[in-house]
């Protein structure tokens, strides 16, 4: 099992650990609920250094994210632009989704997940080749996440010293690059926040300083309940390698002008485009109490519509929710229902997310 | 860790983590601190009509954390008499006291030697310890 560099931190700390894309990484720290809340109301810190950071450096590499990613990185021509987009098989269906950074002349950086990064880096590899590019995992690099809607004011104590200001000043999904820092501001919670990369030694200084100033540590669990309540989609769960990004909600990804981009999937996933059958991703909101649960199925006047991608407890509502996959026929404000354990619970569509966030991605 | 392996002596235990409370023949049945910690927090407790007839050994109910859905399991035979209905406005209270006011229902056993056939406290730590 591979372990980051703050593993011995997480452990200190009282951590739950649990085996995670190949990774020991902390569950929570006491109390999921408790590191939700504090998320959506102050300020928390993730040990985020389980997912990959590819640097691409060479000549064709804007030629070559514009084959493997549907979104096009020619719309962020500005070096400290930054991109959420997907990775598409031949098929048109999801190898990946994941962060472009362009961080300089011929210089890009992809933050792709954790499960999924080996299979990424392959998959890359054999076609930056032909296009001159190099591509270095920056496995000596290590990303800590800091959420919350109070995360400006918690930056004094990240030792970034005069970045400070500029970091504050920074735009969702840009990125700052100084001294050995790149600093985003983007996240995977719905609120403000920023991903903070750097070397080991300086993560795990920053890690000290946050944890002294008594910034909570936040766990996997409230990382996944609270990406559910920002109706953000989980790659395995709400994505995968047999579905396309239509059918995951994930269609305002893809780039298709100009016409002449040619990128991996296009001409499978053209013949999906605007079609009338083409599944389609919700949201459901439990109105029974209870919890939701991935792979719970959902019918409507008897007729099964799909299941549930990813489902769960919403700590902010107080309700099961979830994410589902389901026939075309269904609208916001319709109602469903959600087989569980053997009944059918009334569910209510709803377009995520599902707690409003209030800035960032 | 130790509130997390608090296991008071004046109960009986189900290997499957339940708790039993006898009081004037009646049975008190809860989850114990561990099986709590195990969960993490709980969000959701379903569990059966007053006047229901429990089988030991076969899920009475459900309780579902943020993490995971479980069973619960009856201790002993019996009918159920009493249901801590609070636990459907709080189930936080599973956590919070697991062995007082976390308990879940009330069972009028079949069998009023049943509870005999449980775990002690030592048992009982004593399984824990084969995890």
């Amino acid at each position: 099992m591979k372990k980051t560099i703050l593993h011995p931190n997480h452990v200190n700390l009282g951590a739950t650990m649990v085996p995670f894309g190949g990774w020991d990484m902390p569950l929570h720290y006491g109390s999921q609920l408790r590191e939700h809340l504090v998320v959506r109301e102050d300020c928390g810190a993730f040990d985020v250094s389980h997912m990959g950071i590819f640097d691409l450096t060479g000549p064709g590499v804007d030629d070559l994210l514009r084959l493997l990613l549907a979104n096009d990185v020619a719309k962020i021509p500005q070096i400290g632009q930054g991109q959420y987009t997907v990775m598409l098989n031949e098929r048109g269906h999801c190898v990946d989704d994941l962060i472009a950074y362009r961080l300089g002349e011929a210089f890009f950086s992809l933050v792709v997940n954790a499960g999924t990064l080996e299979k990424d880096l392959a998959w890359i590899r054999i076609h930056a080749a032909a296009y001159g590019v190099e591509v270095n995992w920056r496995k000596d690099m290590a990303m800590i996440a800091l959420q919350g809607p109070q995360v400006a004011k918690r930056l004094q104590h990240c030792l970034l010293g005069e970045l400070e200001d500029r970091i504050v000043a920074l735009k969702p999904f840009h990125i700052l690059v100084a001294d050995g820092w790149r600093v985003a501001r983007t996240g995977y919670t719905g609120e403000d926040g920023f991903e903070i990369m750097v070397d080991a030694d300086r993560a795990v200084a920053l890690w000290d300083g946050l944890m002294r100033a008594g910034i909570a540590p936040i766990g996997l669990g409230a990382r996944d309940t609270l990406r559910l309540e920002a109706g953000l989609n989980l790659y395995g769960q709400d994505m995968d390698e047999q579905t396309n990004p239509l059918e995951s909600g994930l269609g305002w990804l893809v780039a298709w002008e100009p016409k002449t981009r040619d990128f991996i999937g296009r001409r499978m996933l053209e013949t999906h485009h605007g079609q009338a059958t083409n599944r389609q991703r919700h949201g459901l909101i439990l109105r029974d109490k209870g919890v939701l649960r991935n792979h719970q199925e959902v019918f409507k006047d008897g007729r099964r519509m799909g299941e549930i991608t990813s489902g769960g407890y919403s700590p902010s509502l107080q309700k099961g929710i979830a994410l589902a996959r389901l026939e075309p026929g269904l609208r916001v404000g319709d109602t469903c229902e959600v087989m569980v354990r053997g009944r059918g619970l009334v569910a209510e569509v709803v377009r995520p997310p599902f707690v409003a966030g209030r800035k960032g991605g | 860790m130790s509130e997390d392996t608090e296991i008071p002596t004046d109960l009986r235990y189900t290997p499957d983590h339940e708790w039993v409370r006898q009081e004037n023949g009646s049975l008190t049945v809860g989850i114990t601190a561990f099986a709590a910690s195990q969960l993490g927090d709980v969000v959701f407790v379903e569990l059966p009509a007053p006047g229901t007839k429990v089988t030991a050994k076969q899920p009475f109910g459900v309780v579902e954390s943020v993490k995971s859905v479980s069973d619960l399991f009856a201790p002993v035979s019996g009918q159920v008499t009493q249901i801590n209905a609070a636990l459907v406005e709080s189930p936080e209270t599973v956590n919070d006291a697991p062995y007082t006011q976390g308990w879940m229902i009330q069972i009028q056993p079949d069998d009023p030697q049943a509870i005999n056939t449980l775990l002690d406290a030592q048992g009982y730590r004593a399984q824990l310890h084969h995890h």
